[in-house]
């Protein structure tokens, strides 16, 4: 018979209070192979973990259950605490009556009657439980940084600087991300390209890091450790070794009505083009849908102008397959079609913009070399109207529920710089609220509205009209309860902020899990925040959540400290939870092999003793232990019950039913 | 069905069994958790790694024992952490139920839901509205003499 200990957590007031604990240790301690019940107020501190360990040695337990929070939050601490008082740590299993009973159930009677049945659900399983024992597998000292914008190059510099090589790749044709299209950022007002274009330098030069610009991920396979992936080189058809990023190709190209798209669409681009003047790597890419040569055959304008002879219209796409310890996802966000908000008129009037597109008409490398004028006329505006929140805290179902983040001091800020190169405009705010939760934030808001005189209006703009030459704006002011219309020549739209549209795609690729919004989920909110749940991927910057530049840089550094902890490693223990073969009553079918999403199954001829005690040779399934990852596919193909799973056995689970039941 | 819930005992707590993917559906209920959205006790979650894991006779083997449903959540299909493994489930839970209800047990008595790891809300309402479809369909009569229990 099994010694099973079974320790019960208060977890201070958050299971006690709804949970009879007395009564649980009662009950389980009525079962005649429970060798030992004993609660506690925190388990999961030294003192519980020291309790337990104590009863494992002192009790000669066999087999213990905590009962206590989420196994996806301390399931790894118990494991390792009994595996230091000797006990396997596959011996143990856990009974959520947290998550699971205590914080969704309100009466104290029902919620500790749940409790004691999945106690007595988890001791049922944990009598099933077989030693297991973790493998091991090689790691593959290099990482894959997926985006090129500040999160990526950050993170990529960090794992770079200590000593291990990275890949970034990204989509675009230069590293640089949105970060390059700001013109300023708050609260400090640094000029964005000149704290970033540093940073894309020292990436381009650094011996460690090689980058894939004009490059997106085609397939991934593989786990921790141990990813393969395939990396799609677009073709540029321009020879990178040979360009000197001279630029004469661009300045002659005939081709020049295609939308810029690092403008915002402000201005026209050439169909050979170099994204925008510190590209990293300078060298021009041809956008092939508008080139002259590529859609009609006449032109080679670019081949015969270019001094090096880079220009390569034969040039095709590449597939580089490479081999990953680890891989960061890194892959920013868009502003949201407003296509859907038609009161603001920013599909009809060429004077109602987003903010990204004011960033560009702000930065002196935009298209009015950062002279603010309306796009309409050329005229200054001398009345500018500012809209919070559009998109972003909308529960219309057009736009998107949650907070953009970053829009209340991006707007601070474009208002403030607004009123001090333009003294002589008028700019007025309309907000929910300003939310300004950060370092010099606030001070930062207080300083456009005292120093700078920028009108802030608690309010929501409902209507907007082209009247003339000028725009007629139509708000609530909430505080004084009154409709107001105001003149303006120029609106500027704070758009919400989504994921880029390549997370989903991605999401599937890793087996990443994304929300209902398509950002990454991160594999536990606050403990593993830069972790994703599937080993070995990790986010970085904004694909996670909106966050401004600090934080992203911050988290940036953070998932680069992960990589490092698993790139630093020689080997990496494996998942023990995989699935075997009973030789003994395999008949050889295979129909496990075919449902096996990672070919861990093989059919392989063998010499097995059959269930009469025979020997006999023939075909039974063998599995690959390094490569099956523990899903159980197999087990429920399996039509002689011969395939099973470690740790979550036919045995194990039919006996938490048997005891739910 | 109404015939069976007029016979029986209306006060009948049914009882149910809901069987929960590692990855989505089981973080799924620790969000609910969190967000401390209710739903009826009588559930009592089994983890499984992939809801592929499953395998149709624990279900059976839980009407059998006298569950009153058995409701299986895993990741949305092209979610699935194990890439296919859920696409697995949706065609043998499809069958399942096709037999379930020849068998002469009633459809809604098995689910089967996709609850990623960021929908609490959606795991408290599915195992809300599941309850209630249950509490309406009463107690699993059909299976009861073969339990033997008194």
């Amino acid at each position: 018979m099994q010694k099973i200990g079974v320790f019960v957590c208060w977890c201070g007031s958050n299971i006690a209070a709804t949970v009879d604990v007395a009564k649980v240790i009662e009950s389980v301690k009525a079962i005649p192979d429970v060798a030992f019940a004993a609660d506690y107020r925190y388990m999961c501190s030294e003192g519980g973990q020291e309790l337990m360990q104590n009863a494992i040695r002192e009790q000669g337990l066999t087999r213990v259950v905590i009962c206590a929070c989420s196994p996806r939050m301390h399931e790894a601490t118990f494991r390792k605490a009994a595996e230091a008082a000797g006990l396997n740590p596959f011996l143990l299993e856990i009974a959520n009556i947290r998550e699971q009973c205590s914080w969704v159930h309100k009466d104290k009677a029902v919620a500790t009657e749940k409790a004691i049945a999945l106690a007595k659900a988890a001791i049922a399983k944990v009598r099933f439980n077989s030693p297991l024992q973790a493998g091991e597998s090689e790691v593959v000292k290099r990482a894959l940084v997926i985006g090129g914008g500040i999160a990526g190059i950050q993170t990529a510099l960090d794992i770079a600087e200590a000593g291990y090589k990275v890949d970034l790749v990204e989509k675009k044709p230069s590293i640089g991300g949105r970060m390059s299209q700001l013109d300023k950022t708050f609260p400090t007002l640094d000029c964005s390209a000149c704290i970033l274009t540093p940073k894309m330098v020292d990436v381009a030069a650094h011996p460690n890091i090689t980058i894939y610009t004009y490059s997106e991920i085609e397939k991934v396979s593989g786990y921790v450790g141990q990813f393969e992936v395939d990396i799609r080189k677009r073709a540029r058809s321009v020879k990178a070794d040979l360009c000197t990023g001279c630029g004469v190709c661009q300045d002659k190209c005939p081709s020049r009505k295609t939308p810029n798209e690092f403008n915002q669409g402000l201005d026209n681009r050439s169909a050979i083009y170099i994204t925008f003047a510190q590209a990293v790597p300078k060298v021009p890419v041809i956008d092939r849908e508008h080139c002259l040569k590529f859609q009609t055959g006449k032109c080679g304008i670019c081949e015969k102008v270019c001094p090096s002879k880079a220009i390569d219209y034969t040039q095709e796409d590449e597939i580089i397959t490479q081999k990953y310890g680890a891989i960061v996802l890194a892959t920013g966000f868009e502003t949201i079609d407003l296509t859907k908000f038609g009161e603001y008129q920013y599909d009809k009037s060429k004077d109602v913009i987003t903010s990204l597109e004011f960033e560009r008409l702000t930065n002196a490398a935009g298209p009015t070399e950062g002279h603010l004028q309306r796009m309409s006329d050329g005229k200054q505006p001398k009345h500018i109207v500012f809209v919070s929140c559009v998109g972003s805290r909308d529960v219309s179902g057009r736009g998107k529920e949650y907070c953009s983040k970053i829009c209340c001091m991006y707007t601070a800020k474009q208002a403030m710089l607004t009123r001090e190169k333009y003294p002589d405009t008028d700019v007025t705010v309309f907000y929910i609220d300003v939310r300004t939760p950060g370092k010099g934030f606030d001070e930062f808001y207080r300083r456009a509205v005292e120093e700078y005189n920028v009108h802030y209006i608690k309010g929501q703009v409902g209507k907007i009209l082209e009247q003339g030459d000028h725009l007629k704006v139509y708000a609530s002011d909430a505080l004084s309860n009154t409709h107001i219309a105001l003149d303006a020549d120029m609106v500027v739209l704070a758009t919400a902020i989504q994921p880029s549209p390549d997370a989903k795609k991605l999401a599937t690729m890793l087996t990443a899990s994304i929300d209902t919004n398509n950002f990454f989920t991160e594999a536990h909110a606050k403990l593993r925040p830069v972790e994703s749940p599937t080993a070995g991927v990790f986010l970085s910057g904004v694909c996670q959540g909106p966050k401004d530049v600090p934080e992203t840089v911050a988290q940036a550094g953070a998932a680069a400290v992960k990589v490092l902890g698993i790139l630093s490693k020689d080997k990496l223990a494996t998942n023990p939870c995989v699935a075997y073969c009973n030789e003994k009553i395999c008949s050889g079918c295979l129909a496990c092999e075919n449902v096996c999403p990672y070919g861990a199954i093989a059919g392989e001829e063998r010499t097995v003793i059959n269930l009469n005690g025979k020997r006999e040779q023939r075909v039974v399934s063998v599995v690959n232990v390094a490569l099956c990852q523990g899903c159980g596919a197999c087990t429920v193909a399996c039509p002689c019950g011969a395939m099973d799973l470690n740790g979550f056995s036919n045995k194990q689970i039919t006996a938490e039913v048997d005891a739910i039941c | 069905m109404l015939e069976a819930a007029a016979c029986e005992n209306t006060n009948h707590e049914p009882l149910i069994v809901a069987f929960c993917c590692n990855w989505c559906s089981y973080a799924g209920a620790d969000g609910a958790g969190t967000a401390r959205k209710t739903y009826p006790a009588n559930i009592k979650i089994i983890k499984v790694p992939c809801s592929c894991r499953v395998n149709p006779l624990f279900i059976l083997r839980a009407f059998l024992r006298g569950a009153d449903g058995v409701i299986l959540c895993g990741c949305h299909p092209g979610d699935c952490h194990y890439t296919s493994g859920n696409y697995y489930t949706r065609r043998r839970m499809k069958l399942l139920m096709s037999m379930l209800s020849f068998l002469g047990i009633e459809e809604g008595r098995m689910r089967v839901e996709w609850v990623s790891a960021a929908e609490g809300n959606k795991f408290s309402e599915t195992m809300n509205s599941f309850a209630e479809t249950i509490k309406g369909l009463g107690e699993n009569v059909k299976l009861r003499d073969l339990r033997c229990k008194k």
